[in-house]
């Protein structure tokens, strides 16, 4: 579990308890067996924008197609008890089975695809399913009715039983989403939506927490499904296959809040009614005017509150103060896990080259590091120093060459393998997961890591003492200036526990007096053993800081060795460092030999 | 199957498929501007093509505005007069609710308020869909002419068969090509289309070089709808409509603008190009039932095979 998650499931548990009361009591005071459908319908919707929200809300994979999961749980139980006389007892967690299988079956090709387009991909399968099954025949399913045993077939004389049975399976998938909020499931969904790239390069298989998601959201999309089927006793493709179906899910969610747990509740307990009632009363009398209003009232609220009613609501009315910093009291964990025979290289690289079109980014780059050096990657602007980055943790193939780290080959894995071999990473812009607090920000990466949850909160909590930013434990990221949010990228990276950092112009954009600061953080690790190797303009921070250079110019390598012979080398003169450099340091001399290893 | 018959078939479909192509990549056009472009997922473009449907109906059979020029050329010029009409509107629409959800007011702000854009055009759509049933009734209504009922005729290239074309298809199809070649036209080469592009790409820097970000995003809204209500009045030549027709029409333009690749005006309309021709192809083989299965089936296959669309391009830089 997430750090605080006792806390918040105690509270949102009683929260949810109180609430299912006080809807069951309410439920059964009415005996109007339309408003009694109304209010079973209610938590029906609210469970499937439940099931939207885990994928789309929690890990930002929008999807216009949540039909797909619903339909197949509502014909599963339809077809089942048509042709097998199946009672929906078992057809429900059938159809939850189908849902789940449904959800590989589209996940597998569709999570390929980013953004916008993954979110039209997903609307495209149910479509396509409605034609199919319309074809097939199967355009207008009815239930048949068991009058013998109706509670065997949840056909209850009583519709309040309806109502009872989906506040329950609403309290059920609620459960389920407090549940993925708190452990890592819904701390790796919300790194990958806010920062994909991020969460990969911190070892999060992206991928594989997507599928996960899809495949809990399509089983409880499936529930919810099947349930309608039992509550409407006629099934059509239209009416859970189609594009409403879809937009239900979308709306419900995105008006109450999304990514918060209650806000498909609250989405739903207003529009369901809300359209119900608006169809029953206006819609005879004059046909058309009911959509308006309904139309007319979803826009002025989405305008008051665009971030859905439940964000609103609290951030107006309960803002709260920042949780408490998390003091370390906690060991910091050694850094360096391991120590390597000090003749063998850490990371070496051999004839790295990279194509883009006609441009030599890479061409034929070879270096190594030796455990517990800090190599200073320098060259002019498109040198290929950040390319030559992405090719060594994954985010692009390589063309040819090898690069290993203590032996093992680095290419042809995906970015989180990489990291979890044990290479953290920093980006030249950075990238943080700008809501959530600073602790979860660098917890993602010991989650990437593999640690457990005890494991990865303490090394969280020690990698931040370790940049010194443990005062700000609550602080969200978004909130942090640019030298912290530095310090908190490379938190992250350390929290994983690497064997070589790979840092991408960690000081760009510092003032003097922050670059100190985080040259400091960059010399302490280096005194106790790290391994790095950082790509940088700021030639004075670098002689501080390096060991070796290895200097790039389009592509190439085009010197490398101790700090002292590379400013003194003609060529890198007069590619990098001009002629300017010559000058002023004849003149003031600054020697690199202060920055050399203690 | 008789080879004559089929191959008479086949052209006539190919023809068919190019004719309405051709308008369905005029009406994506217009979409490509509005979520191509400035990334606004609009629900409500399917119903400025419906309400292009409209006015050309009111321009040309309930007012009379346009019977002087006659029932051929009429309903042609009411399909271009809907643009100007109902780009105003999307002015407007822009001015007062879209863009109080998106543009320059979210670009800045790393939250989720832009989401509130779905919603707030799913609420516009559900407006005119019921709006336009409680002022224009659900009868099914055409803009007619007596040009959709006639063909060109060309024969005598493979035995007697014979390719119908029909004439109000080939005048809309026509129409449509020269009014997108138009609008590229603006995009690439004049000021407009230039800070156009630039607001979209990063509104931000486009404020910081002089570019009114608000301005050009309202005015790309209104062209984006204006365009794909011209589309709508050329298809109401040949096409029976009623206020709910947009319903079906705005997956058809997402499928379109996502398969041409976003954010390329081109790509927009070769890829309702694609859809359109599909669509008509692939009734030859598929029963009626099926046909529309076919294109989000062919949409999910190219789409897989290329992620980026037809003439997209994307890169992420690390």
């Amino acid at each position: 579990m997430r750090h605080g998650a006792a806390v918040r499931l105690r509270r949102d548990g009683i929260a949810l308890a109180a609430i299912a009361v006080m809807y069951l009591i309410a439920s059964s005071l009415v005996h109007n067996s339309y408003y009694q459908l109304i209010m079973t319908l209610v938590p029906i919707w609210a469970v499937f924008g439940v099931s939207w929200n885990i994928l789309s809300g929690y890990g930002g994979q929008l999807s216009f197609g949540h039909a797909s999961f619903f339909g197949a749980g509502a014909y599963t139980v339809t077809l089942g008890l048509v042709y097998w006389d199946l009672t929906p007892w078992i057809g429900i967690p059938l159809g939850m089975l189908v849902g789940a299988i449904a959800a590989v079956l589209i996940g597998t090709p569709t999570f390929r695809l980013r953004g916008h387009y993954f979110a039209l991909a997903m609307l495209a399968y149910p479509l396509a399913i409605l034609y199919v099954l319309e074809y097939l025949g199967f355009q207008e399913m009815s239930l048949p009715m068991h009058s013998v045993h109706p509670a065997l077939y949840i056909q209850f004389r009583d519709p309040r039983f309806n109502t009872y049975l989906a506040v329950g399976l609403l309290v059920l998938g609620t459960m389920i989403c407090m549940l993925v909020e708190n452990s890592r499931f819904g701390l790796a969904l919300l790194a990958v939506r806010q920062n994909e790239l991020a969460a990969e390069a911190a070892g999060i298989d992206s991928w594989r927490w997507k599928m996960r998601a899809l495949i809990v959201s399509g089983m409880i999309a499936a529930a919810a499904g099947g349930l309608y089927a039992c509550i409407l006793l006629v099934v059509t493709p239209d009416s859970v296959f189609g594009i409403l179906v879809s937009a239900q899910a979308v709306v419900v969610t995105l008006f109450g809040g999304l990514a918060s747990l209650w806000g498909p509740l609250i989405g739903a307990a207003i529009l369901v009614p809300l359209a119900e009632s608006l169809n029953a009363e206006l819609g005879n009398i004059l046909p058309g005017i009911q959509g308006v209003v309904y139309g007319a009232a979803i826009i002025i609220i989405m305008l008051a509150a665009p971030e859905g009613v439940f964000w609103t609501i609290r951030d107006r009315m309960f803002r709260r103060a920042p949780p408490p910093p998390l003091i370390p009291v906690l060991r910091p964990a050694p850094l360096r896990p391991e120590a390597l025979p000090a003749d063998a290289p850490l990371l070496h690289v051999a004839g790295l080259s990279k194509t883009f079109g006609g441009l030599r980014a890479v061409s034929q780059v070879g270096f190594s590091v030796q455990s517990g050096e800090i190599l200073g990657i320098i060259g002019p602007n498109g040198a290929g120093k950040t390319t030559l980055f992405n090719l060594l943790n994954g985010v692009l193939p390589a063309d040819e060459g090898t690069a290993t780290l203590a032996g093992q080959t680095m290419l042809g894995r995906k970015v989180h393998q990489v990291c979890r071999m044990g290479v953290g990473r920093t980006f030249q812009v950075v990238r943080s997961f700008p809501r959530l607090p600073l602790i979860d920000n660098v917890v993602v990466g010991a989650y990437g890591a593999g640690l457990s949850d005890h494991e990865a909160l303490e090394s969280a909590v020690a990698a931040l003492a370790h940049v010194g930013l443990h005062r700000q434990s609550g602080t969200p990221a978004g909130q942090l200036t640019n030298k912290d949010l530095r310090l908190m990228e490379l938190a992250r990276a350390l929290a994983g526990r690497p064997r070589l950092l790979l840092l991408d112009e960690t000081l760009a954009g510092l003032g003097r007096d922050e670059c100190n600061d985080v040259l400091d953080v960059l010399a302490r690790l280096r005194d106790e053993g790290m391994t790095i190797a950082i790509i940088e303009h700021t030639m004075h921070a670098m002689l501080r800081l390096a060991d070796r250079f290895v200097v790039l110019d389009h592509g190439r390598v085009l010197a490398s060795g101790k700090p002292r012979d590379i400013v003194e080398d003609r060529s890198v003169i007069e590619a990098y460092l001009g002629k300017k450099w010559l000058t002023r340091s004849a003149s003031a001399n600054p020697s690199p030999a202060t920055g050399g290893k203690q | 199957m008789d080879p004559h018959v089929l191959v008479e078939n086949i052209l006539n479909a190919l023809v068919a498929g190019v004719t309405i192509g051709c308008i369905y990549g005029l009406m994506c056009i217009g979409l490509g501007l509005i979520f191509g472009i400035m990334e606004i997922v609009n629900f409500a473009q399917g119903e400025f093509m419906m309400l292009g449907m409209f006015v050309s109906l009111y321009l040309v059979s309930v007012t009379g505005a346009l019977t002087f020029l006659g029932p051929d050329v009429g309903p042609f010029v009411g399909a271009l007069c809907a643009g100007p009409v109902v780009f105003a509107g999307g002015v407007l629409i822009y001015q007062f609710i879209i863009g109080r959800v998106s543009g320059m007011r979210t670009a800045s702000i790393a939250s989720d308020s832009r989401f509130g854009q779905l919603i707030v055009t799913l609420g516009i759509s559900l407006i005119f869909q019921n709006g336009g049933l409680l002022v224009f009734g659900s009868t099914p209504q055409t803009v007619r002419t007596p040009l959709a009922s006639r063909a060109f005729l060309i024969d005598g290239f493979y035995g007697d068969d014979v390719v119908f074309i029909n004439k109000a298809r080939l005048i809309a199809c026509a129409i449509a090509i020269v009014v997108a070649i138009t609008l590229y036209l603006v995009m690439e080469h004049t000021r407009f289309g230039k800070a156009m592009r630039a607001a979209a790409d990063n509104p931000t820097a486009a404020t910081y070089m002089g570019i009114d970000v608000n301005r050009t995003y309202r005015l790309a809204f209104g062209i984006g709808s204006g365009i794909t209500a011209i589309a709508g009045g050329l298809m109401a030549t040949y096409l029976s409509f009623d206020p709910f027709i947009g319903f079906a029409y705005v997956v058809i333009m997402y499928s379109g603008v996502v398969l041409g690749g976003m954010g390329s005006i081109m790509g927009a309309f070769w890829g309702g190009l694609t859809v359109g021709f599909v669509q008509q192809c692939s009734a030859l083989v598929l029963p009626p039932q099926l046909q529309n299965a076919a294109i989000f089936v062919v949409f999910l296959l190219i789409i897989l095979l290329r992620p980026q669309g037809l003439f997209g391009r994307s890169a992420e830089r690390a």
